[in-house]
C-alpha cells in the first residue's frame, strides 16, 4: 500500500510575525521556516505504517518555491522513500494546492493520503477536505488515531465536545490532530543522508492546471492591542477588582 | 439571490454558534435560509424556523442523517447550493469538515474564520495564530465562509419562518460513522460560556480538584492548554487555542499558563482576562488585566474560597 503525505514549508511556529511597515502583507524575508507541525505528524504517521509492514511506499510532496525542499529534506529524514517537489511562484491557496495534488493522487494512486488539519500560517484548515471532494474520496478530518481494517480505515476524530469514529473506504483522505502521534527527533547522520537524495521536480506551469488565487488580499493589520492590565497583592484584592469590574 | 447557512445541533436544540452565524449573515441584507439536517428532527426544524430574520428552513431529514457524515451533508449543500450566492456557517469542527468539500465541489475558493464581513464579498479573518489580521476579497460567484462564533453576536427568537422539506441525495458510501464519544457535562458549552477557567500542565493530577470547584462557582466551563491535555490532565476537547476551541467569555482564568502564541490565539478576545502564576515574568500577565503571581496550588483553593463567601 502506497501512502501520500503533503508537506507545506511554513514560517516556524515560534516566531511572531510582522507586517509590512505598508500594510501589505506579513514580512517573512529572513526569517525560519520550517515544516508545518501538524505535516510532520502526518510523515510521522505514514513512517510509522511503513515501519510496522503497513505501507509498501511512502511519498511526501510539496508545493511552493524552491526553498520548500528544505520540508521534503526533513520528511526524507524522518524516513520517507520519495519526495516531490511542484514548483511554483504562484500565490498558493486550498483550491489551487488540492488540484495539484489531485494530480499527483492520480499519478501515484495511494491508498492513503495524509494532510494537516491546517497550515499554522494561513490557519484555514481546507486543504485535505478540498482534495477529498475533488477525488471522489471519503475523508477523516482531525485524526487523533487511524487503524487500517482491510480495506477500509478506521479514523478516530477530535470533534466539538468529544471524538468520533468513522470508517473509510480506501483509498482516503486523513488530516492529522496534535494528539495523532508525537514525531521523532531526527539524528543528524538521517539529515545528511537526506540532503543527497534526490528530489523530484515539476514545474507548476507545465501541468495545466489552473491555480490561480481566488481571494485577493487587499491588507493585513496588527490586532488591536489590549489595554495593560495589573498586578494584584493577594487574592483578597483580586476578588476585590473582580467584584468591582462586575464579573461576580 | 439568498444566503445559505448549514445549521448545527446536538440533536436536540440548535447550536448557538448557528444563531451567531445567522446574525453575521445579516451583513448581506438578503434573505437568510437555514437548512437543518437530521432524523426525525422536525423539531429542530421548527425551532430553527423560530429564529429572527430567517425567511426559510430547509429540512432535509433522512436515516443516513442521523450522523451525518461530511460526505453527505457536502452532496446536500452542493444540490442546493447552486441558487445562492453565499454558503455560510460557524467554524466549527462539523462545518470545517463540510464546507471546503462544497466549495472544491463547487470549484470556488473558501474564506475560513472570519471575524467580521463587509459585503458583499470582503473578509477579516485572524492568519498566524491570531498574531495578525488579514483583509481579503474574494472573486467568486458563489461565496462560501464560516464565522467564528465569538465575533459575532446570537441572533434571537422570535421568527416564524416556513419550513419546506428537501429531499437528501443518497448516502455516498465512502464512508460509515461508526461511534461517539462525547463528554457529559451539565457544565456550559465551552465555546459559549460566560466564564472559563482554564488550566496548565502544572496542575498535573489535581486539575479536576482545583478548577471544578472555581468553574461551579460561575456556572463556567473549564479550558486547558495543550500541554494539559497531551499530559493526559485534560480531556483534549477542552484545549483551547490556534489549533483547539476559541473562546471570548466575560472572564477568563488562565491558571498556571506561561502565555505561548498558540494558546493566547483561542482566548485573547476574552472581556477580562485573570493569569495567576508563580513566574511574575510568564508572557500571559502582558495579557492579563489582573495578574497574580502565585503558587496555584494554594492561590486557587483561596480564591475559590474567598468567591463562595
Ligand atoms: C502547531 C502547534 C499548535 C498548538 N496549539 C495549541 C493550542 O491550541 N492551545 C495551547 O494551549 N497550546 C498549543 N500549542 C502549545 C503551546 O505552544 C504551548 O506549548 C502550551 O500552550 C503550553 O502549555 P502550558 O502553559 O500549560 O505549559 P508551560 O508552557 O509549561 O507553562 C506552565 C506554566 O505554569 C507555571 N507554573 C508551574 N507551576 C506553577 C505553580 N505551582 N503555580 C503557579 N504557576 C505555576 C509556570 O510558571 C509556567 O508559566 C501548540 C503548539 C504547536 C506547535
Ligand atoms: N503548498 C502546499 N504544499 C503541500 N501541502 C500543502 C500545501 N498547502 C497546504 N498543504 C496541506 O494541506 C494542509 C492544510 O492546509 P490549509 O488548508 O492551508 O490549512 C497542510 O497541513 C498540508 O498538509
Amino acid at each position: 500500500m502506497k501512502v501520500l503525505v503533503a508537506v507545506k514549508h511554513v514560517v516556524d511556529y515560534n516566531i511572531k510575525p510582522r507586517v509590512k511597515p505598508d500594510g501589505s502583507d506579513v514580512d517573512i524575508a529572513g526569517v525560519k521556516l520550517s515544516i508545518n507541525p501538524f505535516d510532520e505528524i502526518a510523515v510521522e504517521e505514514a513512517v510509522r505504517l511503513k515501519e510496522r509492514g503497513v505501507a509498501t511506499e511512502v511519498i511526501a510532496v510539496t508545493i511552493g518555491k524552491t526553498n520548500s525542499q528544505d520540508s521534503l529534506r526533513h520528511a526524507l529524514a524522518m524516513g520517507v522513500d520519495k519526495a516531490v517537489l511542484i514548483e511554483t511562484d504562484v500565490e498558493l491557496q486550498p483550491l489551487g494546492v488540492a488540484k495539484l495534488l489531485k494530480y499527483v493522487v492520480e499519478r501515484e494512486q495511494p491508498s492513503l493520503i495524509i494532510l494537516g488539519k491546517q497550515a499554522i500560517d494561513d490557519d484555514l484548515g481546507q486543504t485535505g477536505q478540498m482534495l477529498a471532494a475533488l477525488a471522489n474520496v471519503g475523508q477523516g478530518t482531525f485524526a487523533s488515531v487511524i487503524d487500517i481494517k482491510g480495506d477500509e480505515i478506521e479514523v478516530t476524530r477530535e470533534i466539538d465536545g468529544g471524538t468520533d469514529v468513522v470508517a473509510l473506504k480506501l483509498p482516503a483522505v486523513v488530516t492529522t490532530d496534535l494528539r495523532l502521534n508525537e514525531p521523532r527527533f531526527i539524528k543528524l547522520p538521517n539529515l545528511m543522508m537526506a540532503k543527497k537524495k534526490p528530489i523530484e521536480t515539476i514545474k507548476a506551469a507545465d501541468l495545466g492546471i489552473d491555480i490561480s488565487p481566488r481571494l485577493k488580499q487587499l491588507k493585513v493589520a496588527d490586532p488591536e492591542p489590549r489595554k495593560p492590565g495589573i498586578k494584584v497583592a493577594n487574592v483578597a484584592e483580586l476578588v476585590e477588582k473582580l467584584r468591582l469590574a462586575e464579573v461576580l | 439571490m439568498s444566503i445559505l447557512i448549514l445549521a448545527e445541533h446536538d440533536g436536540k436544540h440548535i447550536k448557538q454558534s448557528t444563531r451567531q452565524a445567522v446574525a453575521a449573515a445579516g451583513a448581506w441584507q438578503l434573505p437568510i435560509h437555514l437548512v437543518v439536517t437530521g432524523a426525525n428532527s422536525a423539531d429542530i426544524a421548527r425551532e430553527a424556523s423560530e429564529i429572527a430574520s430567517v425567511a426559510k428552513v430547509l429540512h432535509a431529514d433522512a436515516a443516513h442523517f442521523e450522523h451525518p457524515l461530511a460526505e453527505d451533508v457536502a452532496a446536500l449543500l452542493v444540490q442546493l447550493g447552486a441558487d445562492y450566492k453565499v454558503i455560510l456557517s460557524a467554524h466549527t469542527a462539523f462545518s470545517k469538515s463540510v464546507l471546503p468539500r462544497v466549495a472544491a465541489l463547487l470549484d470556488v475558493g473558501m474564506v475560513s474564520d472570519a471575524v467580521s464581513i463587509t459585503a458583499p464579498a470582503t473578509y477579516v479573518r485572524p492568519i498566524y495564530a491570531g498574531n495578525v489580521l488579514s483583509t481579503v476579497e474574494s472573486s467568486d460567484a458563489i461565496q462560501v465562509v464560516t464565522i467564528r462564533a465569538t465575533s459575532f453576536a446570537a441572533a434571537a427568537a422570535g421568527g416564524s419562518a416556513e419550513v419546506a422539506t428537501v429531499s437528501a441525495p443518497a448516502s455516498s458510501g465512502l464512508s460509515r460513522w461508526i461511534k461517539e464519544d462525547k463528554t457529559v457535562s451539565d457544565r456550559p458549552e465551552l465555546s459559549s460560556a460566560r466564564v472559563v477557567v482554564s488550566g496548565g500542565r502544572s496542575l498535573a493530577e489535581r486539575f479536576d480538584e482545583l478548577l471544578e470547584p472555581l468553574a461551579h462557582r460561575f456556572g463556567g466551563a473549564l479550558g486547558a492548554t495543550r500541554a494539559a491535555v497531551d499530559a493526559g490532565f485534560a480531556p483534549n476537547d477542552i484545549q483551547v487555542g490556534q489549533t483547539g476551541t476559541i473562546v471570548a467569555p466575560e472572564l477568563y482564568f488562565a491558571i498556571g499558563i506561561s502565555g505561548a502564541m498558540q494558546h493566547l490565539a483561542g482566548m485573547k478576545d476574552s472581556k477580562i482576562i485573570v493569569a495567576i502564576n508563580h513566574d511574575p515574568d510568564a508572557p500571559i500577565f502582558q495579557h492579563a488585566d489582573f495578574g497574580l503571581v502565585a503558587n496555584l496550588f494554594d492561590a486557587v483553593p483561596e480564591l475559590t474560597t474567598a468567591l463562595n463567601q
